[in-house]
C-alpha cells in the first residue's frame, strides 16, 4: 500500500486528498447534523448570518446553512454515476477496437474522432432541448461525452498488451475472446486507464454543476449548490453568503481533486503529462 | 490539407445530424412541446404544418440543412407558436451574435499573448517560486466552472470592493463597446477559466523546448539567452502553442455560453440556454450548428497555422 499511496507524500497530494475528504464527508454526512429542514423557510428571507443561521436565509428564507449541508450529495453522486457509466461504455468500445484487429478498429476509432470535434456542453444542451430536464437526460449525456476519450485510452493500452506474451498464450490455448479480454487484458490495462479518472471525475462535476445552474439540470426545490448559485445570485448584494457558500463548496472539491490528480500522475513518474481537467475531455 | 478539410466536411455533416436527431427525435410531438400542455389540437395541427412536422423525417433534415448553407436558419418555434406567420431566427441572433463576437475577442485579445507569455515565463523558471506560483495558481483555476468564477468575482468586486458591475446587460440596439466597465468581469471570467489550459500546455512545450540540443548548441555559442529564448525556443515551441490557442479558443466557446448567462449579456450563448430552456427548437437547431461551425473552423484554420509554421508537417502533394 505504501508504494500505491506515495503520492499522499507530496504537498499538492496531502492537500488534495484532505479536502476531497472534508468536502465528500459534508456532501454524504452533512444532511445528519443538519440544524433545519432544507425546504421550509424558517425565518425571513434573505436573513443575515446569525448565531441561529450561521449563512443567513436565501430568498424564500430557507436556512442556507442545512441547504449547503444536504447540497453536495447530487452533483457528487450523478458525476460518479455518468463517469461510471462513461468508462463503462468507453472501455467495450475500446477494448473493442483495440482488441479485433479487425476492420471494427479504424470504423470505431473515426466516429470517436468526430464526437471528439463536438463541442461537449453544446452536444448536452442539444439533448436538453430535445429530451427534456431530468436527471437520466443528464448522466447519459455526460457519460456520452466522456466515452470517446476514454475509449481512445483504452484501445491505446489494449494494442499495447494484445501483443505481450500472456495474451497470445491465452489465445494459442484457444480461449474464448471475452475471457482473454476479461482474465489477460483487462487486468493490465487498469492502471494506464484509470490514471486520469480523478480528472475525468472533475470534469463531470464541472460540466453537471454548470447545467443545474443554467436550470436545465435538476430542478427546485432541490439543494444542489449549483442550483442554489443561480436561485440567489439575483440577491448578492443582499446575502452574499447564500451564493458564495455553495461556491466556495464547490471550488473546493474541484479544486481538491485536481490537486489529487496531479499529484498520482506525478507519482507515477511517467513521461505522463499531468492532464487538465478540460483537456482530459476533448 | 485536402483530407483535413474532407475531415471538416464530414465533422460538419455528422453534427448535423446529431443536432437535427436531438431536436427532432423526441419522445413526444415537437409541436406540442412547443405549445406546452394547455394546447388544443388544431393549434398542434398548425404548429406542426408550420414547423413542416408532418413531413418526413428525411426531408426535414434535408431542408433544414439546405437551408442552413444558404443563409436561411428558419424559424423560431416559439415564435410560430405565438401566431407569427414568420419568426426568423437570423432576426432574433443578428444583435447577439455581434455581442458574443465582441466578448470574445477582446478576450481572446489578452488570452493569446498572456498564454504564451506566462506559460514561457513558467518554463524559463522552470522549479522555481515563479514557475510554482504560476503552475499552483493556473491548477486551481482550471478546476473551478465559470459560474464558481464569476460568481467569487462577483462577490469581489461588487459586493466587496463595490467598484464594478454585477451584470453586464446591453440594452437591444446598443453596442456592448458603450460602456466597457459592463465587459471587465465577463472577460476575466472567461479569462481566468481559459489561460490556465493555456499556460500548462504552453509551458509544457517550452520545457520540452528548452531541452532540445539546438538550444543547447545556441547557448554553448554564447549566444544571449534572450535572443536563445526568442529566437530559438519561441519559434519552435509556438507550433504546438497554436493548436493550444485553437483549443482554447473552442473552451472558450462551452465558456461563453456560461459565462453570458452569469452576467445576463445578451449573446448567443445566453440566446441558446434561454432557447433550450422555452424548447424553442428551431432556434436551438440553428444556433447550435452555427456553433459548430465556428467550432470545427477553428480547428481547420489552427492546423493550417501549423502547416504554415512547421514545414516538415506538410503532405506530399
Amino acid at each position: 500500500m505504501t508504494g500505491r499511496l506515495r503520492f499522499m507524500r507530496s504537498f499538492s497530494g496531502a492537500v488534495g486528498v484532505t479536502i476531497v475528504v472534508f468536502v465528500v464527508a459534508v456532501a454524504i454526512f452533512g444532511r445528519y447534523v443538519a440544524p433545519y429542514d432544507p425546504n421550509v423557510p424558517v425565518t425571513v428571507p434573505l436573513a443575515p448570518p446569525s448565531s441561529h443561521y450561521w449563512l443567513g436565509t436565501d430568498f424564500l428564507g430557507r436556512d442556507v446553512f442545512s441547504r449547503l449541508l444536504y447540497g453536495g450529495r447530487s452533483v457528487i453522486t450523478l458525476a460518479a454515476l455518468a463517469t461510471g457509466l462513461g468508462y463503462l461504455i468507453g472501455m467495450s468500445v475500446g477494448l473493442i477496437a483495440g482488441f479485433s484487429r479487425s476492420r471494427i478498429d479504424p470504423v470505431l476509432m473515426r466516429s470517436v474522432d468526430v464526437m471528439l470535434a463536438f463541442p461537449p456542453l453544446l452536444f448536452l444542451l442539444v439533448l436538453i432541448s430535445g429530451a427534456g430536464t431530468g436527471v437520466e437526460v443528464l448522466v447519459i449525456g455526460v457519460a456520452v461525452i466522456q466515452a470517446p476519450g476514454i475509449s481512445r485510452i483504452v484501445r491505446t493500452a489494449t494494442l499495447e498488451v494484445s501483443v505481450r506474451g500472456y495474451v497470445e498464450a491465452a489465445i494459442a490455448r484457444g480461449e474464448r475472446s471475452y475471457a482473454v479480454i476479461v482474465r489477460e487484458v483487462l487486468p493490465n490495462i487498469m492502471a494506464p486507464v484509470l490514471v486520469d479518472s480523478g480528472l475525468r471525475f472533475t470534469y463531470s462535476i464541472l460540466i453537471i454543476a454548470s447545467v443545474n445552474f443554467l436550470g436545465l439540470g435538476l430542478q427546485p426545490p432541490a439543494s444542489d449548490w449549483a442550483l442554489m448559485i443561480s436561485d440567489n445570485r439575483q440577491y448578492i448584494a443582499i446575502q452574499a453568503w447564500a451564493v458564495l457558500a455553495p461556491a466556495a463548496m464547490i471550488a473546493l472539491l474541484t479544486i481538491g481533486i485536481n490537486l489529487t490528480g496531479d499529484a498520482i500522475a506525478r507519482s507515477l513518474g511517467r513521461s505522463y503529462v499531468p492532464k487538465t481537467a478540460r483537456s482530459a475531455v476533448i | 490539407m485536402g483530407r483535413r478539410l474532407l475531415g471538416a466536411a464530414v465533422s460538419l455533416l455528422v453534427a448535423s445530424v446529431l443536432i437535427f436527431i436531438g431536436t427532432s427525435v423526441l419522445p413526444g410531438n415537437a409541436a406540442s412541446v412547443v405549445l406546452g400542455r394547455g394546447a388544443t389540437p388544431a393549434a398542434v395541427q398548425k404548429l406542426e404544418q408550420q414547423m413542416h412536422l408532418n413531413k418526413p423525417l428525411t426531408t426535414q433534415y434535408t431542408n433544414w440543412l439546405g437551408g442552413f448553407v444558404h443563409g436561411d436558419l428558419g424559424d423560431s418555434s416559439i415564435g410560430l407558436a405565438q401566431g407569427q406567420k414568420h419568426a426568423p431566427v437570423w432576426a432574433l441572433i443578428s444583435d447577439p451574435v455581434k455581442n458574443s463576437l465582441i466578448l470574445a475577442l477582446i478576450t481572446a485579445l489578452f488570452m493569446i499573448p498572456l498564454s504564451l507569455g506566462l506559460g514561457a515565463l513558467a518554463a524559463v523558471y522552470a522549479g522555481r517560486p515563479a514557475d510554482h506560483a504560476i503552475s499552483i495558481m493556473s491548477l486551481a483555476a482550471i478546476a473551478l466552472p465559470e459560474f464558481v468564477i464569476g460568481s467569487l468575482l462577483v462577490g469581489v468586486f461588487f459586493v466587496w470592493l463595490d467598484v464594478l458591475p454585477p451584470v453586464a446587460i446591453i440594452p437591444p440596439g446598443q453596442s456592448p463597446l458603450s460602456d466597457p466597465t459592463k465587459l471587465i468581469l465577463p472577460v476575466a471570467t472567461l479569462l481566468l477559466a481559459s489561460l490556465a489550459a493555456g499556460i500548462r500546455m504552453v509551458r509544457a512545450g517550452m520545457v520540452e523546448t528548452l531541452q532540445a540540443e539546438y538550444v543547447m548548441a545556441a547557448r554553448l555559442n554564447g549566444l544571449s539567452e534572450r535572443w536563445v529564448l526568442w529566437r530559438y525556443a519561441m519559434r519552435n515551441a509556438l507550433a504546438p502553442s497554436v493548436q493550444v490557442l485553437a483549443q482554447n479558443l473552442q473552451w472558450l466557446i462551452g465558456g461563453i455560453i456560461i459565462t453570458e448567462t452569469v452576467f445576463a449579456y445578451p449573446g448567443l450563448g445566453s440566446l441558446l440556454v434561454t432557447a433550450v430552456g422555452n424548447r424553442d427548437l428551431g432556434v436551438v437547431q440553428s444556433v447550435a450548428m452555427l456553433i459548430a461551425v465556428v467550432y470545427v473552423m477553428l480547428n481547420l484554420v489552427a492546423d493550417l497555422i501549423v502547416l504554415l509554421l512547421v514545414p516538415k508537417l506538410r503532405e506530399p502533394a
